[in-house]
């Protein structure tokens, strides 16, 4: 069969990438070279923005926030999403029922489905040092004494951050495990029980085995979201208090918008997809030895 | 595993449990299981508790109580405060559009990389990829420089035409895979019957993959309905806000107090939660299918 003429359908796809993709991701390269306001035109300044950026201690901070936020949002739901999807399928589905296992995972998916600025606006609120749920509810325990201002205080506000996304994050590599356990014979697990296989034992060596290319993918996308996390550091505490809380998106925002400062900003968000781009690449190498093995 | 290949899997259900398992043990990880999914859902059901309390009610009961009585007010307050209707008929519009525009774009791509093989295709396949790793601080700069340039910012349709082709980029990835699979005795039936490229698209393809179009159509909807970046630097002013930029940008109004934030969070959480219920079966499938290439 001739291919030919297929090409066509590929102009409109083309011409719609190039006006939003591709031209301002050159735009915002050049523009990182360069002293703008985002009026007039801006002034060509070489690495300058690049030298700042990697003496400026926000910067850094910024980034060691993200180290915390993958741990929130990227290692800790996947390793107890694995635990729990497999509880849910070789435990709750078998030794209860199937409704059982997808009421319970229906339910930890839940936080997912909602906005992310909604998330923000729950946890806002219950965490709120004045009226919030949570210390009222120490208070009346008589937990006074635990009560904190838990977004306001340069202290706790990373963790409670932290805390809100294990919460948000737990239901997706639930899901994404569970369906892929149902490529799995049951078989195997069978043949694993008569042969007296601990359950620690078949997840070890049947679960993980198993659902290797899930793992991948989850920690591939839960990881590149913590980088890009905007939205919830938005409502819940715009980066602060005192930077507590500053991730690279808030910062380069701050610098597009608030302080005008262009250049800089363009930088932060260069040197980002930079990061994103390299760890997407490394990750799919990985996948790809992994599957090839 | 494809898209469409997501048949539920064959277990066998008459399986009986043997002796050692019918120990009442076994009921404690299934406690467990309930007392997280509690947790889970802890924080909406606190949420819906508290936006039908009065302020007077919350000052004396705090927040686990049950209301005296239902109050209303709070969330009618709310909505005309916010004039939630128009927010709600913007988010929907917008999600709506760009999930058509979206799927069809896709379509075209995927049907010229898939089944055309056009030339160079891995790289276009690349560039789908990394489009749609892209963090969207580094386009969002120019993306409003030149909306403004060209007159688009602050409208709906700046929103529509970039997540248009943000979204596309998934859908092209994803949809490219599983048109590569796509029976060839089918297209070879319709030449036969006369039918060109366009017809073949229209009458065999997009019928044919419908499930999986489903699919994409349901994520690119509940995606653009979710964000929150770019609305909240295009939509500025307050009769083209969506859902979440109206609700995230009063966050930091002081004149909230707890019943009123509670309000504002259940009316966030309501429309998502229709979503979830009517798109659950698409959804859960559509995720697995995201997971393997």
């Amino acid at each position: 069969m001739k291919n030919r003429g297929y090409a066509v359908y590929l102009i409109p796809g083309i011409v719609a990438s190039t006006a939003v993709i591709i031209v301002p991701l050159v735009m915002t390269v050049y523009i990182s070279f360069t002293k703008w306001t985002g009026i007039g035109s801006p002034r060509w300044v070489g690495l300058e923005n690049y030298t700042r950026l990697f003496a400026d201690a926000n910067f850094w901070a910024s980034f060691g926030h993200i180290i915390l936020l993958i741990i929130a949002m990227a290692v800790v739901p996947t390793f107890v999403g694995l635990v729990l999807a497999a509880l849910l399928f070789d435990y709750v589905a078998k030794r209860f029922s199937d409704r059982w296992a997808s009421a319970l995972r229906s339910g930890y998916y839940l936080p997912q489905v909602l906005p992310v600025a909604v998330t923000g606006i729950i946890w806002g609120w219950i965490l709120h040092p004045g009226y919030g749920a949570l210390n009222r509810i120490l208070e009346s325990a008589g937990l006074g004494s635990l009560a904190h201002n838990w977004l306001g205080d340069p202290e706790y506000a990373l963790y409670s951050v932290m805390a809100v996304m294990i919460w948000f994050q737990l239901g997706y590599p639930i899901v994404m495990f569970m369906s892929g356990l149902q490529r799995i014979d049951p078989e195997l697990y069978e043949a694993a029980d008569l042969d007296g296989a601990s359950w620690w034992q078949r997840f070890r060596k049947i679960t993980v085995a198993m659902i290797r290319p899930e793992l991948y993918v989850v920690l591939v996308t839960t990881t590149i979201a913590s980088l890009k996390i905007f939205g919830q550091i938005f409502v819940l505490t715009r980066g602060g208090p005192s930077n507590a809380t500053l991730v690279p998106s808030y910062f380069a925002y701050k610098n597009f918008f608030e302080k005008a400062q262009v250049g800089y900003g363009s930088a932060i968000s260069t040197v980002l997809t930079v990061l994103i781009v390299v760890l997407a690449v490394v990750f799919l190498r990985l996948q790809n030895r992994a599957e090839r093995s | 595993m494809t898209v469409t290949a997501t048949r539920a899997p064959e277990r066998r259900t008459e399986e009986k449990p043997t002796l050692r398992e019918r120990r009442p043990g076994r009921f404690l990880i299934l406690a467990g299981l309930l007392v997280l999914l509690l947790l889970m859902v802890a924080p909406l059901l606190v949420v819906a508790v508290n936006a039908v309390k009065s302020p007077a009610d919350y000052a004396a009961g705090g927040p686990l109580s049950l209301p005296d009585h239902l109050y209303w007010r709070g969330i009618v307050d709310f909505w005309n405060r916010v004039d939630f209707g128009l927010k709600l008929w913007n988010s929907f519009i917008t999600s709506l559009v760009v999930a058509v525009l979206g799927v069809i774009l896709s379509v075209f791509n995927a049907y010229a990389l898939g089944i055309g093989r056009v030339r160079g295709r891995i790289w276009f396949l690349v560039f789908f990829l990394v489009a749609n790793l892209l963090p969207q601080e580094v386009l969002v700069y120019p993306l409003y420089y030149l909306s403004k340039q060209l007159g688009l910012y602050d409208s709906l349709f700046s929103i529509i035409i970039i997540f248009t082709v943000v979204q596309s980029a998934f859908g092209t990835y994803l949809l490219t895979s599983v048109y590569t699979e796509f029976p060839k005795e089918l297209l070879e039936a319709a030449a036969i019957d006369g039918a060109g490229r366009w017809r073949a698209l229209w009458r065999v393809v997009v019928p044919v993959s419908r499930p999986t179009l489903a699919v994409l159509f349901t994520f690119f909807f509940i995606w653009t309905w979710n964000e929150f970046f770019l609305p909240l630097i295009f939509l500025i002013s307050n009769d083209n806000q969506t859902v979440p930029v109206a609700l995230g940008v009063l966050q930091g109004d002081r004149m909230m107090d707890a019943t009123t934030t509670s309000a504002s969070a259940l009316i966030g959480i309501i429309p998502a939660m229709v979503f979830f219920l009517i798109f659950q079966r698409t959804l859960t499938r559509g995720i697995a299918a995201g997971a393997i290439k």
